[in-house]
């Protein structure tokens, strides 16, 4: 954990202490000594070949880690997964990422990568849905689709030959993220999986999980699909009235920073984001009746813990 | 000055060959991408990684490998004698003169302030070089093309040995932000006052005067990365100076690599946050003696004023 230190009283501390230790000693049963630190030795078979992958050199005849983390092994590759280091694009991951420049037919954006990527005009749809070449005027017209600062939803497109990553952004569901919050989390924490869109229709949310640990928590917008009906009609009209921002209601703003607590909670904890580990969390505060403010405080923060150590103690007796 | 008392006792109540207690904390600063607070004994650093990230200045940019950056600097409240503010103060008084006209008894006094600044300024830029360059060794560049990782490391109190805690405090930082190197590299100093090699001088020992060595190693290569001393030694002398200093490292490395260990174990099982304290490492066994400065912060009006307590115990 780091971050934010919270403030716990004797008996509150104890409780974590138990709940972690529980949730170590889990983990211990799971995967016996796969920890290394860097320049440690990592033991392998010297019959079979084996091929190294990240995080691993070659000193002596034997396999050294570079990073500090967990070995991972699959069949004959060889690798360590660092845990607090920075995301790891790979193709087809779903990512968030704000704007920090526009460019030459291009837009760069920040997505907690070692470079920031780069997003092609050509690679996006046009607002008015038309497939067409990218003529200049559209050139001149790049800040009405994203500004410096928006937050932008893409998709990894590819890898560039000096290590960069593109972005496509070819779809309706992607594109500029309005009225809402961005969360940073380490990427560790946000496992690949099928759905990284989701809505939550009980709440009128949407929540983006990006692979690289920028998560978004905002209104729902079902309109992108229509929006391009609509455009063929009348784009004057349609650009006018997606300016004019229409009042979001209290009741979504509270859900949004429920939500977003919730997330907070979750990363400061170290726990995995996904969603239902969410919405448990969300549910529990409500049982509880707990204010959004109160969903910071230390006592939450250990109740999550406990009921994460009894929910993966309950999984693995019943693996068991 | 007698360093070394007849019973082979320091100042502070060491052995020659005892080093200070270490302390490592890792995750200090929330935004940072890998942090750690270093101690030894009372001399305290804080390190911060951010990266590898967007290199900023676009000319700097290498296209094979990542630039390594450091900025070293001590804050304010970190000496016994609290210095004048660098920049602001003096300029400020600068520009009174300029207006008001003062008389040549003031102008030298302003001189003084900004010469005292420029030698300041000075160490400290060749600190951060030092710095870079031993962390630049033991990066893997050349894994993480066209970007740029930065190193900011800050003195929060000075006790002697700060360019060694300084090296291990950012040793500690990049292996927590995930960036990949050869090997943990560690520092730590020695001297030789007395006709005694002295282990890990701390701020009495280190103003006598004496040769002071600063050494950092890559401790599974066995290799040195950095070697520094302000003095003439006779050879032989040296090698037994460089020696224990070596052997300091390798104490430093244990502590380390134990410290780093049990945060990526720690975050692997649950990720949490962790603090670990252990007491008084010794590069050699001694008699079980710990001894222990008490610093204590009285807040006058004004200024920090240090009040130090020495105390002996036996454990």
């Amino acid at each position: 954990m780091r971050g934010i230190e919270i403030s716990l009283n004797q008996t509150q501390k104890i409780r974590l202490q138990r709940a972690l230790k529980q949730l170590e000693s889990l983990y211990l049963r799971a995967n016996f000594n796969a920890s290394v630190t860097v320049a440690d030795t990592i033991p392998v078979s010297n019959e079979d070949t084996i091929l190294k992958g990240h995080g691993t050199s070659e000193r002596d005849g034997e396999v050294v880690a570079t990073l500090c983390g967990v070995v991972e092994r699959v069949n004959k590759l060889v690798y360590v997964r660092t845990l607090r280091a920075r995301y790891k694009p790979e193709i087809g991951d779903i990512i968030v990422g704000r704007v920090v420049e526009v460019a030459q037919k291009r837009w760069k954006l920040e997505i907690n990568f070692s470079q920031d990527a780069v997003l092609m005009l050509s690679s996006m749809n046009l607002p008015d849905g038309i497939q067409r070449r990218r003529t200049a005027l559209d050139e001149l017209n790049m800040r009405s689709i994203f500004e410096e600062n928006d937050v932008v939803c893409g998709e990894v497109r590819n890898f560039q030959n000096d290590g960069g990553i593109q972005l496509q952004a070819r779809s309706q569901k992607y594109g500029k993220l309005e009225k809402g919050q961005l969360l940073t989390i380490p990427p560790y924490l946000v496992k690949r999986q099928k759905h990284h869109f989701h809505h939550l229709e009980q709440y009128g949310v949407d929540l983006i999980l990006g692979c690289n640990g920028f998560i978004w928590v905002g209104e729902h917008v079902d309109a992108r699909d229509c929006i391009v009906e609509d455009q063929l009609n009348n784009t004057e009209q349609q650009f006018t009235k997606s300016n004019t921002t229409k009042e979001m209601p209290l009741e979504t703003r509270r859900s949004i920073c429920q939500i977003a607590n919730a997330i907070r909670v979750l990363s400061i904890l170290g726990f995995n984001v996904t969603l239902e580990v969410i919405l448990e969390t969300i549910d529990l505060s409500s049982t509880l009746n707990l204010g959004i403010d109160e969903m910071l405080g230390p006592e939450f923060h250990v109740l999550v813990a406990e009921r994460e150590a009894e929910r993966r103690t309950s999984m693995t007796k019943r693996k068991g | 000055m007698e360093f070394v008392n007849p019973e082979g006792l320091r100042l502070d109540g060491r052995r020659p060959m005892e080093m200070r207690q270490l302390r490592a904390q890792i995750g200090a600063v929330a935004k940072a991408d890998g942090s750690a607070v270093f101690e030894m004994g009372n001399t305290k650093v804080i390190a911060a990684v951010y990266g590898p990230r967007e290199v900023q200045n676009r000319s700097q940019q290498i296209n094979d490998q990542a630039l390594v950056r450091c900025e070293y600097s001590m804050a304010n409240f970190s000496t016994g004698d609290r210095r004048r503010k660098p920049k602001g103060d003096s300029t400020n008084i600068a520009c009174e003169n300029a207006i008001f006209g003062c008389t040549n008894h003031w102008f030298m006094f302003v001189m003084c302030f900004v010469m005292a600044n420029e030698s300041i300024r000075r160490r400290s830029t060749e600190i951060s070089l030092v710095i870079r360059q031993t962390m630049e060794e033991c990066i893997l560049t050349n894994l993480m093309p066209r970007s740029q990782i930065d190193i900011y490391v800050q003195v929060l109190q000075a006790d002697g040995g700060t360019r060694s805690a300084c090296i291990n405090a950012a040793t500690l930082a990049l292996a927590d932000a995930g960036i990949p190197m050869r090997d943990l590299v560690t520092s730590c100093s020695a001297g030789f006052l007395n006709s005694t090699p002295l282990l890990d001088l701390n701020y009495v020992e280190d103003s006598a005067g004496g040769p002071d060595v600063t050494v950092g190693i890559l401790p599974k290569l066995d290799k040195v990365t950095l070697l520094q001393m302000d003095a003439k030694l006779p050879i032989d002398t040296f090698e037994n100076v460089m020696q224990l200093a070596v052997e300091g490292c390798k104490a430093i490395a244990n502590y380390i690599r134990e410290v780093s260990f049990a945060r990526e174990y720690q975050t692997a099982g649950v990720s949490t946050w962790l603090v670990v304290h252990k007491k008084g490492i010794r590069a050699h066994i001694q008699a079980p003696t710990l001894a222990w400065l008490l610093l204590d912060f009285q807040l006058s009006s004004h200024h920090l004023k240090l009040v130090a307590y020495t105390g002996v115990a036996t454990s």
